[in-house]
This record gives C-alpha cells, sequence and structure tokens, in this order.
C-alpha cells in the first residue's frame, strides 16, 4: 500500500463514514427520546434510494402505496380505539385529518411523478414521502408501546424489521437500482481525485449535523425533545407531549435516512436490503456513543468507514465479520463506562 | 411465571401426551411431508426451549442463536464428510466446539448490561455467519453436502421417518430437563436475577455464574439441534445459521409464551404450521417466495407484543386455571428440615461497627460512626433525610465499601464487600422498596431466601435429584410463610399480594435464610396502621428467638416502640445512642429534628 492509495482509502472511508454518522445520528435521537433501538433504521434509507430510482425513471414509485397503507391502517385502529373509549367528533377531526396529509402527499407524487423533475426535486419528493412513512410507522408500531421496557421495544423493533425488508422485496423486488451522479464534478487535490459525490455527501452530512444541533440548542421544538429524552414523567408534566415528541424524532430520523440513501444511490448499487447493512453499521456507531452521544457516535462512524475501507482493501472478504466483531469489545467498554445507565433502568 | 400445581399437572398431561406422539407418528399413513415438517419442528423446538431458559427464566434476549445451531451442523458436517468420522463423534465434538465458543461469547456477552447484552449477541451472530461464508474449507457460502445419516446400531436413521423418532426423543429429554431446571433452585434464582440483580446477589446468587451457566445450557440445546439439522438434510450451508435465523427462533419463543419450556414447543409449531401455510396461500399474491410472508411475522410479532405477552402458552394456562379446582397444600412440619447455623447466644455481640467512614467525592456522608447489634436486640437507626442512614446500611449490607473503619460480624473483621459474601456470612435484608418476582408464586420468592441454604446445581436440577432438597426447601418456606400468617397466599402469585402483605413475604424471605443478622430498609414505609401492628408483632417474635436486627426507620412511633437501641445520625455524625426515652430527650436530637431551640 502506498501513500496515494492510503489516501483514496481514507477518502472513501470518510465518505462511507459520514453516511453511517447519519445513520448513528438518527438512531441516537430515536434511542434518547422513545428508548427504541431502531433496527429498521437501514429499510429508510433503502426506501430512500429506491424512489428516487423510479422517480427518476418517470415511475410512480410503489412506496406510496405503503404509505397510504399504513395510514389507513392507524386510521382504523384510531377510530375503534375512539369508538370504544367514546371519544366523539373532536378525535375524528383528528384522526381525518391525519389520513388526508397522507392522501394527498401520495396524490401529488402519484400526479407529479410522470413529469420527469430534475434530480434534486426528486430527491426531496422521496425524502418527503419516506418521512411519511416512517411518521406512520411510528404512530402504528410504537405509540402503544410507549411504557414497554427497552427489551419488548427492542423485539418490536425487530418485527418492524423484518415486515419491512418483506415489503421492500415485494414493492421494489429483488433487483438493485444506481441513480446518476448529482454532481458531476471532479476536483484534483495533490495527487488526489475527489469526486463530486464524495463532496455532495461529505457538504450534506455536516450540514445536517449543524442544522440538528442547532435544531437542539436553539428551538422550543428541539428542546422538548431534549426534555423528552432526559425524563419523559417530568416532561410530560410540563406540557410536552411526548408521543409527540415520538412522531417528531421519527420524523427526523426517517428524513436522515432517506437522505442517506439518497446521497449514497450514485455511489453503489441500492437493493431492498442493502440499507440493513449500512443501517447495521451505524449503529455500531451508535453504540460507540454508548446510545446518547451525537459527538462520539459521529466519529465513531467516521472510525468505522475507515476500518471498513482498509480491511476491504487488504481482505474484502472478511470485512463484515471484521467490523461486526469490533463491536464486541465497544460494547464491553461502553457497558463498563455507563455502568449506572443499565440494568435498574432496564426494569 | 405463575406456577401452581394445576400446571405442573398440565405438563405432566404433556410430557405424555407427546411421548405418545413420538412413538405413534412414524407408523401413521400420513404423507412423508408431514413427518418432515414434525421434523422441522423438533428440531427448532430444542433452540426455542433453550430461548426460553434465556429470555424466558434469566431475562437475557439472544439475537444469535442460530449461530450455535451453525457450529454444531458445521462441526459433524465437517468430521463426517472430511474425515468418515462416525455422526455421534460429530454430536460430542460439536457439544465441545459449542460448549468452548459459548463460554468465551458468553464470558464477553454476559458481562455487558441492560439493552446492550441483546446487541452483543447479534454482533456474534452476524459476525459467526459471515465467517462461515467465507472460510473455504466449509465450503463458503454453498456450503457442505453429503453428509452421512446417522446410524443407530445397524439401522441408518436417513428417511425422515426414521430419524422422527430420534428428534422427538431428544425434545421429550430436553423438556423434561429443562422443565426441572425451571422449577429448581437454580430455576429461582434465574428468575429472581432477572428481575434484580440486587435481589439475586442479596440472596447470595452467583449471578455472573448463574447467567453464564443458562447462556451454555441453551446454547447447548442450540447445537444438539444443529447436528440434527445437518444430518437430517444432510447438506449445510449458512443461511439457515444468519440472524435472520435467529430472530425466527426468538419470534418462535415469544409467540410460544417464554413462561414455559412448552412455550418453545408451541412456538416452533405454531410459526412452521403458519410458514408453511403462507407459501401455500401467498403465491396467489405473486410475489417472490419469502416475500409476504416476513411481512406477516413481523406483523404477527408487534401485534403480539402490543396486545398479549404471554404467548399462546399463557392463554391454555388461563382457559386451564378456570376449570380445575385448587389443591390443599401439603400440612407444615415445626422443625425445618434444612441445616441451619449455630445461633449465637442471646446478648452476644453480632454486628461490630468501628470508627466507619464513607466520603462521596469531598461530601462526608458518614464520618466515623461506631455502634454494635447484640443477638436478641432490636436496634433502630434513624435521623433526618440526608444523615447517612442508607449510606450506613449499604455499608452494613455489603453494597459499598468503607473509606476507613471496620464491619466485623461475630468478632470477624473479613467482612467482605460486595452483598452475595455478606449474605453468606448470615445476614439478611429487605428492601426499602419491595424486590420481588411479581409472577412467581409467594412460595417460590420465600423459598428463593433459603437458596443457600441448599447446594444442588444446574446439573442435579435437570436430572431432577434435587427432589429431597427441593421438598425441604419448600417446606421451610411454608414455614416462615405460616409463622406470618401468609399461609392462605402461598399459591397466589407475588403481584397480588398488598403491600403489607408483600413485605412480611420479604421478611419471611429473609428469615427463611436463616440469618443470624436482619437488615430491615424502612419496612414499615406506605404500612397502613394494622399493618404495621402486624408488623411490630413479628418482629418482637422474631427478635425473642434472638435475632440481632438493625432496623432503618422512618416512622418515630413504630421505632420508639420497637427498638431497645436507638441510634440517631445527623450529617454523617452519630450524634446520639441509648434507649428510646432517652433519646428522645437529648437536645441534640431535637434540635436535629426541630431545628435549633431558641
Amino acid at each position: 500500500m502506498n501513500g496515494n492509495i492510503a489516501l483514496l482509502l481514507i477518502q472513501d472511508g470518510l465518505t462511507v463514514g459520514a453516511i453511517y454518522a447519519l445513520l448513528a445520528v438518527a438512531l441516537v435521537l430515536v434511542f434518547t427520546v422513545t428508548r427504541i433501538i431502531f433496527i429498521p433504521q437501514g429499510e429508510f434509507v433503502s426506501f430512500g434510494a429506491l424512489t428516487l430510482a423510479a422517480l427518476q425513471t418517470g415511475q410512480v414509485p410503489k412506496t406510496i402505496w405503503l404509505l397510504i397503507a399504513l395510514a389507513c391502517l392507524v386510521a382504523v385502529r384510531d377510530s375503534v380505539r375512539c369508538i370504544r373509549s367514546g371519544e366523539g367528533l373532536r378525535a375524528a377531526r383528528g384522526i381525518l385529518v391525519n389520513v388526508v396529509v397522507s392522501f394527498v402527499v401520495c396524490g401529488l407524487v402519484y400526479v407529479l411523478a410522470p413529469l420527469q423533475f430534475p434530480l434534486w426535486a426528486d430527491a426531496i419528493i422521496s425524502v418527503v414521502v419516506v418521512v411519511f412513512i416512517g411518521i406512520t410507522l411510528y404512530r402504528l408500531a410504537f405509540e402503544p408501546l410507549q411504557s414497554a421496557s427497552i427489551l419488548v421495544l427492542l423485539i418490536a423493533a425487530v418485527g418492524v424489521h423484518l415486515a419491512l425488508t418483506g415489503l421492500g422485496l415485494a414493492m421494489f423486488g429483488a433487483e438493485g437500482s444506481r441513480t446518476p451522479p448529482m454532481f458531476d464534478f471532479q476536483g484534483q487535490l495533490g495527487p488526489l481525485q475527489i469526486g463530486g459525490q464524495s463532496i455532495a455527501i461529505f457538504v450534506s452530512a455536516s450540514v445536517a449535523m449543524a442544522a440538528l444541533s442547532f435544531f437542539f440548542g436553539a428551538t422550543l421544538g428541539g428542546k422538548a425533545l431534549r426534555a423528552t429524552a432526559a425524563n419523559r414523567v417530568g416532561a410530560r408534566l410540563l406540557g410536552i407531549r411526548t408521543a409527540r415528541a415520538g412522531t417528531l424524532a421519527f420524523g427526523l430520523a426517517a428524513a436522515l435516512g432517506a437522505a442517506s440513501g439518497v446521497l449514497i444511490s450514485p455511489l453503489s448499487t441500492i437493493y431492498y436490503d442493502t440499507g440493513f447493512l449500512i443501517g447495521l453499521k451505524g449503529f455500531i456507531a451508535a453504540v460507540i456513543g454508548g446510545l446518547v452521544s451525537y459527538p462520539l457516535a459521529a466519529v465513531g462512524a467516521l472510525a468505522i468507514g475507515l476500518l471498513e475501507s482498509f480491511t476491504t482493501f487488504e481482505t474484502s472478504k472478511l470485512k463484515d465479520v471484521i467490523v461486526f466483531a469490533l463491536i464486541l469489545p465497544v460494547l464491553l467498554l461502553v457497558s463498563f463506562t455507563h455502568r449506572s445507565s443499565g440494568e435498574e433502568q432496564n426494569n | 411465571m405463575i406456577r401452581s400445581f394445576r400446571q405442573v399437572g398440565l405438563e405432566t398431561y404433556g410430557i405424555l401426551a407427546l411421548a405418545g406422539v413420538t412413538v405413534v407418528v412414524p407408523f401413521l399413513p400420513i404423507s412423508e411431508f408431514w413427518v418432515t415438517l414434525g421434523n422441522y419442528i423438533g428440531i427448532s423446538a430444542l433452540v426455542a426451549i433453550g430461548l426460553v431458559l434465556l429470555t424466558g427464566a434469566a431475562g437475557i434476549t439472544s439475537f444469535g442463536q442460530a449461530a450455535f445451531v451453525g457450529i454444531g451442523a458445521y462441526t459433524t458436517a465437517y468430521l463426517t464428510t472430511a474425515h468418515d468420522a462416525s455422526a455421534w463423534l460429530g454430536l460430542i465434538a460439536g457439544l465441545c466446539a459449542t460448549g468452548v465458543t459459548a463460554v468465551v461469547l458468553g464470558e464477553l456477552t454476559m458481562r455487558l448490561s441492560g439493552h446492550f447484552l441483546p446487541l452483543g449477541t447479534l454482533a456474534w451472530g452476524l459476525a459467526l455467519y459471515f465467517l462461515a461464508g467465507n472460510l473455504d474449507f466449509l465450503g463458503g457460502y454453498d456450503g457442505m453436502t453429503g453428509i452421512p445419516p446417522i446410524q443407530l446400531g445397524p439401522i441408518a436413521l436417513d428417511k425422515g421417518r426414521r430419524i422422527f423418532w430420534l428428534i422427538w426423543a431428544i425434545v421429550l429429554i430436553a423438556i423434561i430437563i429443562t422443565g426441572n431446571l425451571m422449577r429448581s433452585r437454580s430455576g429461582r434464582a434465574l428468575r429472581a436475577l432477572k428481575e434484580s440483580g440486587a435481589l439475586a446477589e442479596s440472596m447470595g446468587v452467583n449471578t455472573a455464574r448463574e447467567k453464564l451457566k443458562v447462556f451454555v445450557t441453551a446454547a447447548l440445546l442450540a447445537s444438539v439441534a444443529g447436528w440434527l439439522f445437518a444430518h437430517m438434510q444432510r447438506t449445510v450451508n449458512p443461511t439457515p445459521f444468519s440472524a435472520m435465523a435467529s430472530i425466527e427462533y426468538l419470534l418462535m419463543a415469544v409467540i410460544g409464551g417464554l413462561s414455559s419450556v412448552w412455550g418453545g414447543l408451541i412456538g416452533a409449531a405454531a410459526v412452521l404450521i403458519l410458514k408453511d401455510l403462507l407459501q401455500r396461500l401467498l403465491p396467489v399474491l405473486s410475489a417472490p417466495v419469502g416475500t409476504y410472508e416476513i411481512v406477516v411475522f413481523g406483523a404477527i410479532l408487534v401485534i403480539l407484543l402490543q396486545y398479549s405477552a404471554q404467548g399462546i402458552w399463557g392463554l391454555l394456562v388461563r382457559a386451564c386455571r378456570r376449570q380445575s379446582k385448587p389443591q390443599s397444600a401439603p400440612s407444615v412440619t415445626s422443625a425445618s428440615l434444612l441445616d441451619h447455623r449455630s445461633k449465637p447466644r442471646v446478648g452476644e455481640p453480632i454486628l461490630q461497627i468501628e470508627a466507619v467512614r464513607r466520603t462521596f467525592g469531598g461530601l462526608v456522608a458518614v464520618n466515623d460512626v461506631s455502634f454494635g447489634v447484640r443477638a436478641g436486640e432490636i436496634v433502630g437507626l434513624i435521623g433526618p433525610n440526608g444523615a447517612g442512614k442508607s449510606t450506613l446500611f449499604n455499608l452494613v449490607s455489603g453494597a459499598l465499601a468503607p473509606v476507613s473503619g471496620t464491619v466485623s460480624l461475630l468478632g470477624d473483621r473479613r467482612y467482605k464487600r460486595g452483598a452475595r459474601q455478606v449474605a453468606t456470612l448470615g445476614v439478611s435484608r429487605s428492601f426499602q422498596h419491595v424486590k420481588m418476582d411479581a409472577e412467581m408464586t409467594v412460595l417460590e420468592n420465600v423459598a428463593l431466601g433459603a437458596h443457600l441454604r441448599g447446594n444442588r446445581g444446574h446439573l442435579s436440577a435437570m436430572l431432577g435429584l434435587d427432589r429431597k432438597e427441593e421438598r425441604a426447601i419448600h417446606m421451610e418456606a411454608r414455614r416462615q410463610l405460616s409463622a406470618l400468617g401468609l399461609s392462605d397466599f402461598d399459591g397466589h402469585p407475588a403481584g397480588a399480594l398488598a403491600l403489607g402483605q408483600q413485605r412480611l413475604m420479604e421478611i419471611a424471605r429473609a428469615l427463611a435464610g436463616d440469618p443470624i443478622l436482619l437488615l430491615l430498609d424502612e419496612p414499615a414505609a406506605g404500612l397502613r396502621h394494622a399493618e404495621k401492628q402486624e408488623l411490630a408483632a413479628v418482629l418482637n417474635r422474631v427478635r425473642a428467638e434472638g435475632l440481632a436486627i438493625l432496623l432503618v426507620e422512618h416512622d418515630m412511633e413504630l421505632v420508639m416502640g420497637l427498638a431497645d437501641r436507638l441510634i440517631v445520625l445527623d450529617f454523617g455524625t452519630k450524634i446520639a445512642e441509648g434507649v428510646p426515652d432517652d433519646v428522645r430527650r437529648e437536645p441534640r436530637v431535637l434540635e436535629a429534628y426541630l431545628g435549633s431551640v431558641a
């Protein structure tokens, strides 16, 4: 390995690491607000990328049918609950608004899809669709489990992951897609060729993180999320609706996931289940941050990207073995340094 | 985990029925398809039963169980194809390989706290899968073929009907031995540690070792399943051992019900039959095989968690309980059948605390406090909020170590750190907030207190060699319950008791350990007047039997009436000691409680 190859590997590693970082941040966000270890985060990546791919070819993305189905299920369940508890029209209006919004989004996508917008517009549409899926998913699967233990939530998350993987295969088929690069720019930095897409990923990831830290530091919504993360009961006593905090967290996580998918799809072919593996690696990064620290998770993500890029060069076959085996020592370390947050909280 | 005589009855019928099915099925004129399905159910049930032990009893969720199935399958596949070894050698080698791997992985993962533990299992599950797919001598992702059938004497188990007997005989054995384990001293210890590590340790349970043992047991069950799988399929490849398969096993255990080993069997049957039905019905939707199947499974898992956490077995037990009548418990003997310690004479010094000091950073929580407790004496520890009572209590119970000074028991200064060691010395405790397994019966909860008075371990429990000791332990638990007037409740789930009764149950549990020193942390908190009187009567009686009692309590009326001596703490320092009437008049005490007398 000479210097040039090393530089190339570093560039690769940082690019992939930035994607992992976005996902790791989303996972930390979901966990701190809802206590859910959100295994299906990676599915948002696939859904985002494949929705974009469909839009690029002028097809109606099948994700909108998923959104409609989920929205209808939520509406049916809420209605049943309303009738049982004897709540009247006031609740019914809320239910109706939720369904109608989802239908309007899907309707717009349905009408606009064949018009073949530029890539950036399609990218935004894809992210929006996935965000709505994320929010509806929370309402359907996780809201009723709000007070369950971390373990139950984790098993439920696995269930959602299974369902989404199957739906992914049904919607997109077994073939993968790749979208055209967003930026055809090729830069030269000394001996190094820098792809425009790599720069785009790095810049977008940095912007997303800056926006998030602004959101958490300076806006009321962000502060409400932080309060919910710190203490659910306390937040509720202060009038914060913790269920709404959950939907907000899921919306943000879905946005980050879909954005990652949109960003990475010009670099590699995305299949319906690619997201899961990418998500797992983001997940290891999140665990490095103890599932609570954003900066640590982001740094961990870059480290994993680099590790992966170098192990791919040395021994491409065992790359996944190494990355997943790495999590054990990391978990041990985290487990010992976060002792207090362990057992009793789990009960 | 509601365990009663009736459920034991249900399980006995189950075992008989299962034995009948095992013998009869291969003779039935049914199509090969059903026999094969039965074989898969049996193999999966072995893994799921291990998960019931692991997740249901000990509260350890594993997302890596399929990896152990893989180790068992690949070991025998490699030995029987590359080295022409016998399948039975393959079984033994597989068990050894799995055992060693499980001990190593268990030593690492069992140390993880809370939710990091299941994540750890997911991690090594994935790593082992990718490893199997990338090692050339294991055939990579294509796997290995040409595995010979198992030879049972002169008979080759090469047909589905023949191996059916072997598989189901093993399932039957697995159900019996794991059922025994769930009902044993180890089973109680596991359930206690699932509820709270602090509770289990204070009862003298070595939680780290119990966890590791149950982890290895579950792994070995999975390994046997892998061995059967390899010799039934005659080929292996990495796919059936992926994280996905691990999740499916967990799904089986959850659907079947985590509260009983039967849940593992029922869950395996339910999942595989459902899967088969889906595969036959869903092609109507013209999707690739396996597409909607996992959607349905995922949805079922989430719905099940939202509506019923008990699984199918839980529903069965509920249905049976409605019909059957409660049985009468065996009569209670007056003398304990268990060995007990030689009791110190009344008045003999038991606990001696000398100049004990504990600091947290710059804060001196306990400042050079000395006092003693004698046999047949109740010493009350009181003081305003923040006086250092809890810290002092934790120093005595072994949860905290002093910075300086000594705590000695019966003159022995080797008062070790750690709740478990302290329990071994004959110190029992109650908790400020009642700690118990709310689903376990009152009787079993109290029997947990006698953990250290038994010595039968994992293996003898599985083989049913612990029955005599178990009877003695249960008799002791009944004796304590009847002494505290709780006999009528022994078959009830502990969670169904009122708070006052739960506190009495905790005291019964503490007494079942045959202690010489009893530590009570605010036993009267939240009790009603009548319950407090009952508590006082119990403590008076226990004192008369020569026990030393250290009582931390806020209820002044109760302490004043009960304690022989009071120790008053304020800002970590002992400000008074003496009989209640003297202490009550002590100016420094009045000042501490009421503010300075101007």
